[in-house]
């Protein structure tokens, strides 16, 4: 998000106040912040808005993949390891990853730039094998193809 | 409105942005503009056009000429020689290598009700919809035939769930018209997750106002005045354009208070997931729904009496709510016409894997998997044979080619104790390892074990170890037969579907790739296993 950042009262504001609104609030909760995770005050803010118990936010938060209480990269590298990603070479580009980055499946590199995940399928079989990056979708991925996409969001897209 | 006479629609999906669609966007308006037939000639922006492995496609309409790998130099040929002086730019034609099945055909010749409008209109044009017919059995609906009336058509109709369990629709929906609560909810399950599944997808970006009609006809039909769409939360286009269409519709007045100017008011809301496949399982999706993990509920009760806040809900998914309208508006004698008796309509395919033409199609149901694979997929690579198709997705079946007849609908596959599921169609050559493959689908069963009951939680966690195994030459003679007995015993004893289905892979490849998994005890030199082995850390 470009421009000056929304307070987390003014983002928990766009949302309505109830349970039903839990997860696109921890989503934009976790979206304003540059290390990609969900702080404490984060689920307090969470629980008061929507009228959770902290108990309960926590509990949810923990469930879901896309959720991470600890600091994460800039960029959230997702790399498709269902069966049609994995049939279509899916390995050689987590070698790729892993060497250009350093850091393997779970960790973040150390200047603070990329965490590597795992996913399952991200409904992109088209263009196997297939990693999210942020948001991006990238397709028809080969090792060139992946330093290309590292060097791209390395140099701000 | 002009009438332009031809159409240049370019599919705009996650694939073609990949490949710098918008760039091609631009340089075709630009050169359309270039050569003044900006008033005989539009571009327009749509969802896929059902072609993957290709780049940006585009195609020109009504000429019925595809374009593929376009990149934004390609422009101005297409302007000049095609749209100006009638000449197709042939270096630029989709690939017809296969001569048996021209992409043409790939394209022409499937039945396209539930994508009828995907890569052919622009889906965040409301108009366009509206131009198609669209919104046009809302309008009957509502205003010329009873709640009653509609569940009837549907009913008659012998729409069935597309989401994989094929339970009548009608039926459904009838439960929830018939409860005692007057508070209900219309759900739609978009929460698309099935390994090589991404139907639903296309969908949502290529016809969001279709399924937004299907909703409020199923309010109407049920007596709900709210309907939620849940789509899980990487796809982040559905869900900009599905809101879109939402704000459009609600602009026109077709939805939010006195549809039509009638009673009845609708309402619908986008609510993103978070990550979970089991969410697709619908008690877990109203949980995730409420806020909470998404852990599927014991049934009964089902949801139609305690669904969303225990209210009666009717759950449906994207695809058997986008055969609705078409159903409401030309009628349930005119949508037996298609499919099987028993299994009437279309059914939506994914086309993957080890094969020409992979993508998106639309056939009818009871349509022979030899047609999928050899003809709308346009067979496999050159050079290649045809080893194994998994069918239905990770819950699915491993098939041999002998099997190839088998046609595609609920009944038929569970004459042969295999599952039409999300549509999923995964092509293997002989270049396929299946214990590698199988390998991959119980690693994403336990990946996505929701862990709330022990035989699914354990169960995939020793699946996964033993077929380790296997592909480090570490396992024993009684392998094969542990395994047996932990699936069967989570078929038995899991609460949900997920833990339910892993015994259908798990068996199935068992009973058609037998001496494939007996050589890996025996033999113990797979590259593909090992390289798999060595991704995971197993192997140095």
């Amino acid at each position: 998000m470009k421009g000056k950042p929304m307070t987390k009262d003014a983002i928990a504001a766009r949302h309505p106040r109830s349970p039903e609104a839990l997860l696109s609030l921890l989503h934009d909760l976790q979206k304003a912040n540059p290390e990609n995770f969900l702080m404490p005050d984060d689920l307090a803010l969470a629980a008061s808005h929507a009228g959770l118990p902290l108990a309960a936010v926590r509990d949810a938060v923990t469930f879901y993949s896309m959720f991470s209480l600890r600091p994460r990269g800039r960029h959230i590298i997702r790399l498709c390891e269902s069966p049609n990603c994995h049939l279509a070479g899916a390995w050689s580009a987590l070698d790729e990853l892993r060497g250009s980055l350093g850091v393997d499946v779970g960790e973040t590199t150390s200047d603070g730039a990329f965490t590597l995940e795992l996913t399952s399928c991200l409904g992109a079989c088209g263009v196997a094998p297939v990693m999210m990056v942020d948001d991006e979708i990238v397709g028809n991925l080969n090792p060139e193809r992946v330093r290309n996409t590292l060097a791209r969001y390395r140099e701000g897209r | 409105m002009n009438f332009a006479r031809a159409h240049v629609l370019v599919g705009v999906d996650d694939e073609a942005r990949l490949a710098g669609v918008q760039e091609v966007l631009a340089a075709l308006r630009e050169a359309v503009a270039d050569f003044n037939l900006s008033t005989e000639v539009q571009v327009v922006e749509t969802g896929s056009l059902g072609v993957s492995g290709h780049g940006v496609v585009v195609a020109v309409q009504p000429d019925g000429v595809y374009y593929a790998g376009v990149t934004a130099r390609d422009a101005r040929p297409i302007a000049e020689e095609h749209l100006l002086k009638g000449r197709p730019v042939r270096r630029l034609l989709l690939p017809t290598t296969a001569p048996a099945a021209r992409p043409a055909d790939v394209l022409t010749r499937q039945k396209r009700v539930v994508l009828s409008n995907c890569g052919v209109i622009d889906p965040e044009k409301i108009e366009e919809y509206i131009a198609t017919g669209g919104y046009e059995a809302l309008g009957k609906a509502v205003t010329e035939m009873t709640p009653d009336a509609v569940i009837d058509a549907v009913k008659r109709s012998g729409l069935r769930g597309r989401g994989g369990a094929g339970f009548p629709t009608g039926i459904k929906w009838s439960a929830v018209r018939t409860a005692a609560d007057p508070e209900r909810y219309v759900v739609c399950n978009a929460d698309e997750g099935e390994p090589g599944t991404f139907k639903d997808r296309l969908i949502l970006e290529g016809d969001p106002h279709k399924l937004l009609e299907a909703m409020a006809i199923t309010g109407y039909a049920v007596g709900a005045h709210v309907g939620i769409i849940y789509i899980r939360g990487e796809y982040q286009l559905s869900i900009a354009r599905t809101e879109r269409a939402i704000r459009d519709a609600k602009s026109l007045g077709i939805l939010g208070e006195r549809v039509f100017d009638t009673d009845f008011s609708f309402r619908v809301e986008v609510r993103p997931g978070a990550g979970a496949y089991v969410c697709g399982e619908e008690t877990a999706l109203l949980e995730s729904l409420e806020g909470k993990r998404g852990w599927p509920r014991i049934k009964p009760p089902y949801p139609v009496t305690c669904g969303l806040w225990a209210k009666p809900t009717v759950v449906n998914n994207v695809e058997t709510l986008a055969n609705v309208p078409d159903i409401v508006r030309l009628g349930p004698a005119w949508y037996r016409t298609l499919g099987t008796p028993t299994c009437p309509g279309t059914k939506v395919y994914t086309i993957l894997g080890n094969i020409r033409y992979p993508g998106l199609v639309e056939v009818e149901m009871g349509t022979p998997l030899r047609v999928l694979v050899h003809e709308l997929g346009g067979g496999l690579l050159p050079g290649r044979t045809l080893k194994g198709i998994l069918v239905g997705g990770a819950a699915g079946a491993f098939l041999a080619p002998t099997e190839l007849d088998v046609r595609l609908d609920f009944d038929s596959l569970a004459e042969r104790a295999a599952v039409l599921g999300s549509g999923a169609v995964l092509v293997m050559d002989e270049s396929a390892c299946m214990v590698d493959m199988l390998s991959s689908v119980l690693r994403f069963f336990r990946h996505e074990s929701c862990g709330q009951c022990a035989p699914c939680r354990s169960g995939t966690d020793v699946l996964v170890r033993l077929i380790a195994n296997l592909q480090t030459a570490t396992a024993d003679r009684r392998t094969l037969d542990q395994m047996v007995q932990i699936v069967d015993a989570m078929r038995a004893a899991s609460l949900c579907p997920l833990g339910q289905s892993v015994a259908l892979p798990v068996r199935t490849a068992f009973a058609a790739f037998r001496d494939e998994f007996t050589t890996h005890l025996a033999e113990h030199r797979c590259p593909q296993c090992q390289t798999t082995a060595r991704a995971h850390g197993l192997l140095a």
